[in-house]
């Protein structure tokens, strides 16, 4: 939780407009030939996810499929996590076989939350393969694990958290830096 | 949806009287998650609970119990123990006690429990570091039962608050209906317990106040939202409380000729085993108001969010 400012690295007219990029390289990279679907990780990654399907519909001109994935219960550090919140329901309404999935995270950190949403989403299915989109890449990676598509790319101390909010669960779009307490 | 700060505080699930509403929503809520695990179309399982070890130890007989509880901890990738009672040391002579210690030198992260005695799961709880789970308890409690029951009726009618919910039949032996009583009335439902003057023990409305009792099950139907029938204990002695089957069958029996009484949508429940023909009839059982197996099939998710929840460290424990 902050205790100090958060200086702002991205406004809520930035963020979107990183979006919007975001939306056109995910076109760019797959154009109208792929089954593309979405799968958002709870929780602001799903809010992402949401606002990307919506724009990627409007340049494709087609329904995008939309999944949510919780991994808490795919954690490696589940039996050391103290006050975990009650884990919601992972909601995959297609079937992911033959889709190019893309996998939206709001910050990509340690690589760990993406190795369990990959074990998750496999046990749902086998997709034709999973691309990773995040919004900042804050760095401090202990996987090997890479974005496909990012907005943000930086190397944050750390004892620095990088925060995203999004209207629908915080009130106010952006993206904030805050000290660790 | 409790709020992102609630912490669910127990170690054990010794029954549903020491869990406050806000404990019982957070069981409900985290068995939502585990449903879609059952439901997926391949892989049923989670890694949650890889490398715990459960043992199940069931001192009576239960099939559907331990089954539902063997099918959660598979499904959250547990290690599992089943102790069997009958070719245990117990039969030896062993106290519960003594066996308690030999399992905790297994060091076993949680024990799944039936055993008659009411007290033998606070026994079992004060003596170990394990997790203990009552899996039913002589007529005291059942309280995993009460939960899939409550989550039955809610995934039904998307509430439990102000449910108008009778309870009929062999209240007297029953652990089922104890468990279900603290969690319907914890939660804002109307209660009503239905049966004849023999099997309504004294002292119900001491304990839970706010609840109806009756002996008239046709005056009761036709304002109820949900009917839980309750099987006839006989291996329990209920047949020394009722004139015969026949006689307990024309005013407590759920049949087509009472379905009428009820309101179109009433759910009828059943914890099973079903005695067909006594308590309830098999075209009402298998009938369209019938929710007797989505219970069993909830009994996994509900089981799981259980096992998951005592795990899994929250917060600050209370026992």
């Amino acid at each position: 939780m902050p205790d100090t400012p958060s200086p702002c690295l991205l406004d809520a007219r930035q963020m979107d407009v990183h979006l919007q990029r975001l939306c056109r390289e995910i076109v760019a990279a797959f154009g109208n030939n792929e089954s593309l679907a979405l799968v958002g990780i709870r929780t602001r990654g799903l809010s992402l996810a949401e606002r990307l399907a919506v724009m990627l519909q409007e340049i494709l001109q087609k329904e995008i499929p939309l999944g949510a994935l919780d991994i808490t219960l795919y954690r490696d550090d589940l039996s050391e996590l103290a006050g975990s919140p009650i884990v919601r329901p992972t909601e995959i309404p297609f079937s992911l076989k033959g889709h190019t999935l893309v996998l939206v995270d709001d910050v990509l950190f340690t690589g760990r939350t993406i190795r369990a949403a990959m074990d998750a989403l496999l046990d749902h299915g086998r997709p034709t393969r999973i691309w990773l989109a995040a919004l900042v890449d804050r760095g401090g990676r202990q996987l090997p694990i890479q974005a496909d598509f990012m907005a943000l790319k930086l190397e944050v101390p750390l004892d620095q958290r990088v925060s995203v909010k999004v209207k629908e669960i915080d009130g106010v779009d952006g993206v904030f830096m805050e000290t660790r307490v | 949806m409790p709020s992102e700060r609630y912490l669910f505080p127990h170690r054990h699930l010794l029954g549903i009287e020491p869990l406050s509403p806000q404990d019982i929503t957070a069981i409900l809520d985290q068995a939502r998650a585990f449903e879609e695990v059952c439901e997926r179309p391949e892989i049923k399982i989670v890694p949650a609970l890889r490398k715990r070890l459960i043992v199940n130890l069931f001192f009576e007989n239960s099939t559907r119990t331990r089954n539902s509880f063997e099918i959660a901890e598979k499904r959250l990738s547990a290690e599992i123990i089943n102790f069997d009672a009958d070719t245990s040391s117990l039969s030896k002579g062993e106290t519960l006690v003594d066996t308690a210690m030999n399992l905790e030198s297994m060091r076993p992260d949680l024990i799944v429990m039936r055993h008659a005695a009411p007290g033998a799961h606070a026994l079992l709880a004060r003596h170990m570091k394990a997790s203990i789970v009552n899996a039913g308890d002589g007529a005291h409690e059942h309280p995993t039962q009460a939960l899939l029951d409550a989550y039955t009726l809610r995934k039904r009618f998307g509430r439990l608050e102000g449910l108008r919910i009778a309870i009929v039949g062999d209240i007297r032996n029953s652990r089922v209906v104890r468990s279900n009583l603290w969690l319907l009335t914890k939660m804002g439902a109307h209660v009503t317990l239905v049966a004849p003057p023999t099997l309504l023990p004294p002292g119900l409305r001491d304990t839970w106040p706010g609840i109806t009792l009756s002996n008239d099950l046709d005056a009761t139907l036709p304002s109820q939202d949900a009917v839980m029938m309750l099987r006839c204990q006989f291996e329990r002695g209920t047949g020394a409380f009722i004139p015969s089957q026949g006689e307990y069958a024309r005013f407590f029996q759920l049949n087509a000729a009472r379905m009428r009484r009820c309101k179109p949508d009433v759910a009828v429940l059943h914890p099973g085993p079903i005695n067909r023909g006594v308590e309830i009839t098999s075209d009402v059982a298998d009938g369209p108001n019938s929710l007797v197996l989505q219970q069993v099939t909830n009994g996994v998710p509900v089981r799981m969010a259980v096992l998951f929840l005592l795990c899994n460290p929250h917060g600050e424990q209370v026992p």
